[in-house]
């Protein structure tokens, strides 16, 4: 390296990261769009024929899409933007120290196979049943390390840092490692069954994978709802916050707006977060003050989320042209917009009056997909498309490729949080109803029958959202053979091809 | 102080996590010593009942089914009695579920019987017309893991206490008491004591068949747990 010259990035663990992204996003996009389908028209369980229907009906598929999702999309997304934002904010390369990149590719190579395993052992079935917790303790293991490792990256890069101010984004990479850290460990205490003797004396007993929850009943449920929805915030809403706090200012040349707005959101929404855990649980067997003060902080958490959101907004004052000429400004404008619209519904479920008709409805889903699809799928998607001309040194392959992807996933996204509102609000209207005399209006599978035809509009607006993802993995994949760029064209928003 | 702090990660890490952790011990930590206690006249599970809940996780009804009654008058007109913390005593995990595609089943054994689950498995659409559940074949054909089943009820008799093999106390003043096998043969032999209770009420001749031979289809299992729902 020249000594005297500007820093050389080494994006090679990024690349790696980068395109499992695109790899895992469009395997877990696909799984979701089947399982759309399967509800809209039940024959579809059974698409690769009778005989793998065990392999291949909803209940097998759905934890499968939902943890490929979040952690082989999400995460890889979030990674890929570690190994990029990290070095550049703190001013180090990652060829400067051998131990880093050493580190950063068994990460990633470690992680590549665990998720493989993962694949495996969901077909299997064999599951804790935890949401987003599915992994029996061996893989919670590997877990672990690879959650170690980022940490390890996360430590090492700061250590030699040259800028000694963390940048936001960092304040946020570091909340996720030591939050997921936290929930992972204590929600996934469990016993391998293994360890138990029988009084004949035998040992290692049935399956050697399975294990039992440390917790029982409503205890469990309690931690694991503590896990799950705080899992959902520091994986689906801090690394995004982080990367939003790199990507838009650097792709608008815009400044942040406030960095005091930026201190009260990073605070408060550490404070406030992993309090409103407990609206998963309403009305349920959980203590009744516990209930109440996850319904307050969840009202109160609108006030750092649309800290961020506004933040980000504000970030393009004055330079709202740029929204109208970039895809990829739009991308990010749209998500932070997504952003704010999906805070605002969530505290609203968790008012308890209203929890009582959401709760257990498809209007938690459509809330759970305006924010993945919204706002973490534009978000990463945006990422990509502004690291992959500093990753491959050229220009993005097509702007009106990016556009028409743009305003599909958009139209998708639509369809699908409309559709799930009517779905949810008519069944949890539905099964509340009683008639004249007292008896409940509607048999079980009236309120199913009814929702048809929101399951086949969700189910096109999800196939629209893949249709898209699939646009943008094609236009990636052809960025890695389009016209070369030179580096220090690269200051602000990313070249890109007719 | 904020500025201080972003020069220095490893007080700007503390500081985070400490923000982060002290919610879960508030809200965690001072449930954990009540909220375990079972119910007068709640039970462990027996083998089959235990190896049919996992057959229920391996296949993830808890996706679309939940177990978890909320006390309104709708529910309980549809389902039963609201759910109590202390009934959830032995549930290592729980199962209540978070989406309710199909009906609750906390209490499904007090309304649905052995035989409408057989023909309900094979073919949903045909015993509730409308159905989006799909069928279950392969639960007539997988042979049952009683060993894993077996494995667990002894872990949580022995790190958790749970009082397999002792009396129990029923509501109505009489004891009750749930075996669990000394050896692997021995919980072999309970579970298909269990299962020729199943059978019986049974149509399928292959399944009859199978427990006479003295194999458990997964189908058997699972229907001995879903009537253990009360």
């Amino acid at each position: 390296m020249n000594k005297n010259g500007p820093l050389e990035y080494d994006y090679s663990v990024s690349k790696l990261f980068l395109m499992n992204t695109l790899f895992v996003g469009t395997i877990g996009m696909l799984v979701g769009v089947i399982l759309a389908w399967q509800m809209a028209y039940p024959a579809f369980n059974t698409f690769l024929g009778e005989g793998l229907a065990e392999y291949t009906n909803f209940s097998r598929l759905r934890p499968l899409h939902t943890d490929s999702v979040i952690y082989g999309f999400v995460l890889s997304a979030v990674w890929a933007t570690w190994y990029y934002v990290g070095q550049r904010v703190l001013k180090v390369s990652m060829a400067e120290s051998k131990t880093l990149m050493f580190i950063g590719k068994l990460h990633f190579w470690l992680y590549f196979f665990s998720s493989a395993l993962i694949v495996v052992s969901l077909l299997m079935g064999a599951t804790t049943s935890k949401e987003y917790a599915e992994f029996e303790w061996p893989i919670d293991l590997a877990i672990t390390v690879i959650w170690l490792l980022w940490g390890a990256s996360i430590a090492g890069l700061i250590g030699f840092r040259r800028e000694k101010s963390l940048y936001i984004s960092i304040w946020y990479y570091i909340a996720t490692f030591l939050a997921v850290a936290m929930l992972h460990l204590f929600n996934n205490m469990e016993i391998p069954t293994m360890l138990a003797t029988s009084p004949a004396g035998e040992t290692m007993i049935g399956a050697w994978w399975h294990s039992v929850s440390m917790y029982a009943g409503t205890n469990d449920a309690l931690v694991q709802w503590w896990f799950g929805h705080n899992a959902v915030a520091f994986v689906l809403t801090t690394p995004i916050i982080a990367m939003i706090y790199y990507f838009l200012p650097k792709e608008s040349g815009q400044a942040i707006y406030s960095y005091k707005l930026s201190l009260l959101a990073f605070w408060g929404l550490m404070f406030l977060y992993i309090w409103a855990g407990g609206h998963h649980m309403l009305y349920s067997t959980v203590p009744d003050w516990m209930q109440t003060m996850s319904s307050v902080f969840s009202v109160v958490l609108i006030l750092p989320s649309w800290g961020s959101a506004i933040n980000m907004l504000l970030t393009m004052k004055g330079e709202w042209q740029q929204v109208a000429s970039s895809p990829l400004i739009k991308f990010m404008v749209l998500g932070s917009t997504f952003y704010m619209f999906s805070t605002l519904e969530g505290p609203i479920q968790a008012i308890k009056s209203v929890n009582a008709i959401a709760h257990f409805t498809d209007w938690v889903i459509g809330h759970v997909h305006d924010g993945a699809l919204g706002w973490v799928g534009f978000m990463v998607i945006a990422a990509i498309y502004h690291m992959a001309p500093r990753i491959f040194r050229r220009e993005i392959y097509s702007k009106s490729l990016m556009n028409m992807q743009f305003w599909i996933q958009t139209l998708g996204v639509v369809l699908y949080f409309t559709s799930m509102w009517i779905a949810g609000i008519t069944q949890g209207m539905m099964w509340r109803a009683h008639d004249e005399f007292g008896n409940l209006a509607y048999s079980f599978i009236d309120t199913v029958s009814v929702l048809h035809p929101y399951y086949t509009i969700r189910a096109v607006g999800g196939t629209l959202y893949l249709i898209g993802f699939l646009m943008f993995v094609y236009n990636i994949y052809k960025t890695t053979s389009a016209r070369e760029v030179e580096e220090h064209e690269l200051q602000n928003a990313s070249p890109m091809g007719a | 102080m904020f500025h201080w702090l972003e020069k220095h990660p490893f007080f700007f890490a503390l500081s985070v996590f400490v923000v982060i952790a002290y919610a879960g011990l508030i809200e965690i930590v001072p449930s954990f010593a009540q909220a375990s206690r079972p119910l007068v006249g709640t039970t462990p599970y027996s083998t089959l009942e235990l190896a049919g809940r996992q057959v229920y996780i391996k296949n993830s009804c808890n996706a679309c089914h939940s177990q978890l009654v909320r006390p309104f008058k709708s529910e309980t007109d549809r389902y039963g009695h609201y759910s109590m913390s202390g009934e959830y005593a032995y549930d290592r995990p729980f199962l209540w579920g978070s989406k309710r595609t199909g009906p609750d089943l906390m209490r499904v054994g007090n309304y649905r019987t052995t035989d409408w689950h057989e023909n309900h498995m094979k073919d949903p659409a045909a015993v509730v017309p409308g159905s989006i559940m799909p069928k279950y074949p392969w639960l007539y054909d997988n042979e049952v893991d009683l060993e894993t089943a077996y494995a667990e009820q002894l872990t949580v008799a022995q790190f958790f206490s749970v009082p397999y093999n002792k009396e129990i106390p029923m509501k109505d003043g009489t004891t009750k008491v749930i075996k669990m096998g000394d050896s692997i043969a021995e919980s072999n032999a309970l579970a298909l004591e269990e299962a020729r209770i199943i059978v019986a009420d049974m149509k399928d001749q292959n399944i009859k068949d199978a427990v006479a031979s003295g194999k458990i289809p997964e189908i058997v299992a699972i229907i001995a747990y879903m009537n253990s729902l009360k």
